[in-house]
């Protein structure tokens, strides 16, 4: 699941925060984002990378629009509207602005032993994104 | 109260032997020296610093340097808003002025990060990111990367622009002698440089850097009991964005640096226009475009085009970074929001050298995170 969340308000952020960025609100929805098609806002491809994390490591930021975007599954919650943004890895540096991705899930995204953060203390699995 | 600063000082940055105690002793000594205040006349040590635990397994340095320096039994207290330490000192001490908690207050901004690998150092400081970014190998410059290519893409802006500040503000660093890099470079070989994370290059970067700078703060009415050679700070003020970047609706918009400026600008009286020089946070190149527009010096997507146009230039009726900024003096975290504050203090004194510019109103803008807190303060001369 990629999940994010919906308050009363109708805010959707991702991710999950325990009262709503924009209004203070506690959230009453979720939305799992993993089974549907984003467009990318930006990406890079960085070169000069922390311990435990592939090279070059491309990234994007990817923005949902609940209203329109294509489910895959039938089974989603609280599709009401809304756009939502999410930051990820990239299954390609063939990438432009505007192009339309898909999640894809990945077990471990980086050497949860390598870096400085406690590994326990975290989850380590997410999705990249795929271009369609 | 009109808080004032009476001493300044910072030392040599770069590659340095010295460890975390001696630094900030060095910078703290200095500053005392320069103002030939006694050090048992600081009632509030302040130390600027984000992660000396984490780089050298040093913490407690406030008390550390409190002994060292002889000013116990001042209180001592240490500040971290991790890049944006130094600027958040520089409130704090306002703040322990203006209350009437303290007379005298000695801050001191350092780090000790050079012994670290590229790799390692990014990685401490990576980890101020949210779980959902540090899983993904996130770091500072990549997020520095995506905001530069939507930068371009969303305002049409050349990518030699980017290259124009690097290239101003290396050529400003050759007259800095406390600056890491003291070398002219063009715009040929920034654009040639090595990709870090495309579109940006090498000399996009600041580099890893070891050093401290330390300013003395007291009332108007003290300040005269030691000198005619001061500066008032005519408002300072602090902000938070959201701590996960991509939530913003804008990824060229820092809301800090926005809500920061707006208040020190309501409290020091002055407008954008009147600010003479500025001091601004290149640890990337594109964050001195999205400062110099969220700061009200142009209007959104045009800074490109004040770079271009030469309006930063030393000589340009705004000269930014006249220090040579993070990107030719170092980034030595915790410092350089301290360092800001004294390039503008030896500015509106005339002590500049060849770098001098005529400047009565002089801002400084240090960024936390990629944005995450950010403090703008606004000085002016005697
Ligand atoms: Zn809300």
């Amino acid at each position: 699941m990629l999940e994010a969340i919906r308050c009363p308000n109708g805010h959707v952020h991702q991710p999950p925060h325990p009262r709503c960025p924009d209004c203070g609100e506690r959230p009453t929805d979720r939305v799992d984002l993993a089974d549907r098609i984003g467009t990318i806002v930006t990406w890079t491809s960085a070169t000069a990378t922390p311990p435990g994390v592939r090279e070059p490591n491309s990234l994007a930021i990817v923005e949902f629009d609940l209203g329109t975007s294509e489910v895959v599954t039938t089974e989603n919650e609280g599709s009401e509207g809304g756009t939502v943004r999410t930051i990820g890895g990239l299954t390609t540096r063939e990438i432009a602005i505007g192009d339309r991705v898909r999640p894809v899930y990945v077990e471990e995204l980086r050497d949860p032993e390598a870096g400085i953060r406690e590994p326990t203390s975290q989850d380590w699995s997410g999705y990249r994104f795929e271009p369609i | 109260m009109t808080v004032c600063i009476i001493g300044a000082s910072m030392t040599e940055f770069g590659r340095r032997d010295a460890w975390i105690r001696g630094l900030l002793a060095e910078a703290g000594s200095d500053c005392l020296d320069s103002s030939e205040v006694a050090p048992e006349a600081v009632e509030h040590l302040l130390v600027s610093n984000m992660a000396s635990g984490e780089f050298e397994g040093q913490t407690g340095i406030m008390n550390a340097l409190a002994h060292d320096l002889g000013l116990h039994p001042a209180y001592a207290e240490r500040v971290d808003q991790t890049s944006a330490s130094g600027g958040a000192g520089v409130y704090s001490a306002w703040q322990s002025i203006a209350s009437g908690a303290s007379e005298m207050t000695l801050l001191v901004g350092g780090e000790r990060m050079t012994h670290r690998s590229t790799a390692e150092a990014t990685d401490v400081i990576a980890s101020i990111t949210h779980p959902v970014e540090y899983k993904h190998g996130l770091t500072l410059p990549s997020f520095a990367g995506l905001t530069a290519r939507r930068y371009l893409h969303q305002y049409d802006a050349p990518r030699e622009s980017l290259a124009r500040v690097a290239v101003k503000n290396h050529a400003n660093g050759t007259d800095n002698p406390h600056a890491q890099f003291r070398k002219e470079i063009t715009i040929e070989e920034a654009m040639e440089s090595p990709i870090v994370a495309d579109p940006l290059r090498l000399y996009d970067f600041c580099p890893i850097t070891d050093g401290s700078a330390a300013l003395l703060f007291c009332s108007e009415e003290v300040a005269k009991s030691y000198t005619d050679e001061y500066v008032r700070i005519a408002g300072v003020s602090g902000a938070t964005d959201t701590h996960v970047v991509h939530e913003r609706d804008d990824p060229t918009t820092m809301g800090g640096v926005r809500e920061s400026s707006k208040q020190a600008y309501e409290r020091s009286g002055y407008d954008p226009d009147d600010v003479d020089i500025a001091e601004l946070h290149d640890m990337f190149t594109i964050l001195e475009f999205l400062q110099f527009e969220d700061l009200g010096f142009a209007e959104k997507g045009r800074a490109w085009k004040a770079i271009e146009d030469g309006r930063t230039e030393r000589d340009g009726d705004l000269p930014v970074n006249t220090s040579g900024g993070l990107k030719s003096k170092g980034h030595p975290l915790g410092a350089s929001g301290v360092a800001q504050v004294y390039e503008l203090v030896q500015q509106l004194l005339g002590a500049a050298g060849p770098r001098q510019v005529g400047a009565e109103v002089g801002l400084a803008c240090n960024v936390g995170g990629f944005g995450n807190c950010v403090t703008t303060t606004i000085v002016e001369g005697p």
